[in-house]
């Protein structure tokens, strides 16, 4: 388990509602759900209010999901403090989430968190640039890509030190790097290529 | 070795099209309406006769699953919900079919909803797989566009697919918990019985089922049980996707027939163990959950749910975390150890508590820094967390301790003499704060 709050109240906006485009996708997201079951629809609802306001959930966010969904403000809380991937306070524009599980410490995660240390600082610490923060997040479910990071919504596979801070100092220079394996590999093929399905597509 | 043409992701790598085209090459929605004019009980009774066990991790028949559906509607809706909340450490494999065979998934979710009578399914994807879950909504609007799906459809069985995903929380791959969380609350495991058979998603009969499971339904459709059956053996039947990461020269996915021994399995496809296979530690079959073996029972290990069980571990997800003898395997565990503090949903006081617990002494018995007796001490604790929680998530954090202590003690042990030996600057006691 792990104690989230909110953060302080200096650093919350005064209100909060969703564009014209984000309530339409809303409209659309809450009617997948029988009628009456519109509350299931509060976390994507949530997870899109994060993103509009800049990849963190200020509290206003939190209740104007809850009134959108006819549900009470406390039951939007506790999801937005239970699931991990919300972050309540705001972090860097780009944010890494540094998988630290075993499969990735057994591949070399904590060189890369070393990395993040030097160069971002200690964990959710942003960049006087605004740039970056960094988390330890626990398995993402790319380990024969071990070590990986997210960066935003993508996978960066098949870390080591050097390709990592390419792929930072890509970031930096406002170039989006390719994401996937930052070896040579298809995807989670062996390296040197994969030893089934060699033939054609259809057998 | 399993043949290629025995193989159902034919597309594991991403090589070829992921799209309606390219998935219909490869042989899906062929024949679909025929699968399902032979009737709900019909395909029922195939998918029962192939022998498939749920893909997941707890290996539930599959088709006895699927019988325990109410076979009349009472008035309530039936709902088909996967679980596609892949987030065991060292499984990776939902993952490729979501977005390299999703037409595979797109299909059996069609069929297995036609054969529980469920006129709705919903797809719960793990929050972190973002471009996942928009190449699955990809697929699912081309076959709502080709009328593969959705309302009126071709194949005369009404069946709407809605994608969902999650926030991050590992729980909610218990399927209670998903249901807890696909109804918008917090993913808090319920109590069973009732079973979400009878009281599932909505109060209404729902069964979860895994990604792989129902993307192999098609196959063993069209195939027949008794194709899927004749691989693998009795009991421990079909092809599986195996994850091998950790120390082998060339980790990967890759589908082989279920039993393959793991030594086969790790020298084949992932280039053998770094230093060879007399430098292999211990291996993880199943997924962080299941108990490590020890090298020296790795050899004959048929990798599927009865010979896992033989060493007294389980196939899990048949995701092989290797380690080889550079491994700090007490560092290891803790760190698996410490996977379970975070992800509890923290509903039931043995897990909560005990797991946090767990992790400190593992952690201090990583460095040495702990007594002989905490060792039984620690062994009582994993045993007083497994069974008394809600869900079983409860033993999958008491498991690889256990393991590790069953299988490297001693190891333990010369890390707490070797401290011990040592003079240490230990800090000076304070009270806790």
């Amino acid at each position: 388990m792990s104690v989230r709050r909110l953060a302080p109240a200096d650093l919350q906006p005064k209100a909060f509602a969703f564009s014209a485009e984000n309530l339409a996708w809303a409209e659309h997201e809450m009617r997948k759900y029988p009628p009456g079951r519109q509350a299931s629809a509060v976390i994507p609802l949530l997870w899109r209010a994060q993103v509009q306001a800049g990849g963190w959930l200020p509290e206003p966010a939190i209740r104007y999901v809850a009134d959108l969904l006819g549900i009470a403000h406390i039951r939007a809380l506790e999801i937005a403090t239970f699931y991990t991937m919300f972050s309540l306070e705001p972090r860097g524009k780009f944010l890494v989430q540094l998988c630290g599980t075993t499969p990735c410490m057994l591949r070399g995660s904590e060189d890369l968190k070393k990395v993040c240390k030097r160069r971002i600082g200690e964990e959710h610490h942003v960049t006087a640039d605004g740039k970056f923060s960094w988390i330890e997040v626990e398995c993402l479910g790319a380990c024969v890509n071990a070590p990986m990071a997210q960066i935003n919504e993508d996978y960066y596979e098949d870390l080591t030190p050097a390709n990592f801070e390419q792929i930072l100092d890509a970031f930096a220079a406002g170039r989006k790097p390719r994401p996937g394996p930052q070896v040579d590999r298809q995807l989670s093929a062996p390296i040197g290529g994969p030893t089934t399905l060699l033939g054609p597509e259809k057998s | 070795m399993l043949a290629d043409k025995d193989r159902i992701f034919r597309n594991l790598y991403g090589i070829y099209d992921w799209g309606l085209e390219g998935a219909r090459r490869r042989g899906a929605w062929d024949g679909t309406k025929a699968i399902l004019e032979k009737g709900r009980d019909a395909i029922v009774d195939e998918v029962k006769k192939s022998g498939q066990r749920g893909r997941g991790g707890a290996g539930f028949p599959t088709g006895l699953k699927w019988s325990f559906m109410p076979k009349q509607s009472e008035g309530r809706p039936h709902y088909l919900v996967i679980n596609a909340d892949e987030s065991e450490p060292g499984t990776c494999k939902d993952r490729e079919v979501m977005r390299h065979d999703p037409h595979l998934l797109v299909e059996g979710c069609l069929i297995a909803g036609f054969a529980m009578g469920a006129n709705t399914g919903y797809i719960y994807v793990r929050g972190e797989f973002i471009r996942e879950r928009e190449r699955l909504q990809a697929a699912i609007d081309q076959a709502y566009e080709a009328k593969l799906i959705g309302k009126n459809n071709v194949h005369g069985w009404d069946f709407d697919l809605h994608v969902h995903h999650g926030a991050g929380a590992y729980i909610c791959g218990e399927e209670t918990a998903l249901l807890e969380s696909l109804e918008g609350k917090k993913g808090l495991p319920r109590l069973k019985p009732p079973f979400p058979a009878n009281v599932g998603l909505y109060g209404c009969p729902t069964t979860v089922n895994n990604v792989e499971t129902i993307a192999q339904v098609p196959d063993i459709m069209r195939r027949g049980a008794g194709w899927f059956a004749s691989i693998g053996r009795p009991n421990n039947t079909g092809t599986k996707l195996y994850c091998i990461s950790g120390h082998v020269q060339r980790m990967c996915n890759v589908e082989e027939a279920m039993g393959i021994p793991l030594r086969e399995l790790i020298e084949k496809h992932a280039g053998g163990v770094r230093g060879g296979w007399d430098n292999l530690l211990a291996v993880i079959p199943g997924g962080s959950s299941m108990p490590l073996v020890p090298a020296a029972l790795c050899e004959p290990l048929p990798m599927d749910f009865d010979g896992c069980a033989s060493v007294k571990s389980a196939l899990g997800t048949a995701a092989v975390i290797v380690m080889d003898k550079s491994a700090d395997i007490v560092r290891a565990m803790a760190r698996i150890a410490y996977f379970y503090k975070h992800e509890s949903c923290g509903q039931c006081t043995p897990c909560r508590e005990g797991v946090g617990w767990m992790w400190r002494v593992l952690t201090r018995m990583a460095e040495g820094r702990a007594e002989k007796r905490e060792i039984d001490q620690l062994f009582e604790v994993s045993k007083q967390i497994e069974g008394h929680t809600i869900c079983a998530f409860g033993d999958g954090a008491a498991w690889p301790v256990q393991g590790l202590l069953r299988h490297f003690r001693g190891e333990i042990e010369r890390r707490i003499d070797e401290y011990t030996a040592n003079p240490h600057p230990d800090p000076m006691r304070v009270a806790a704060e």
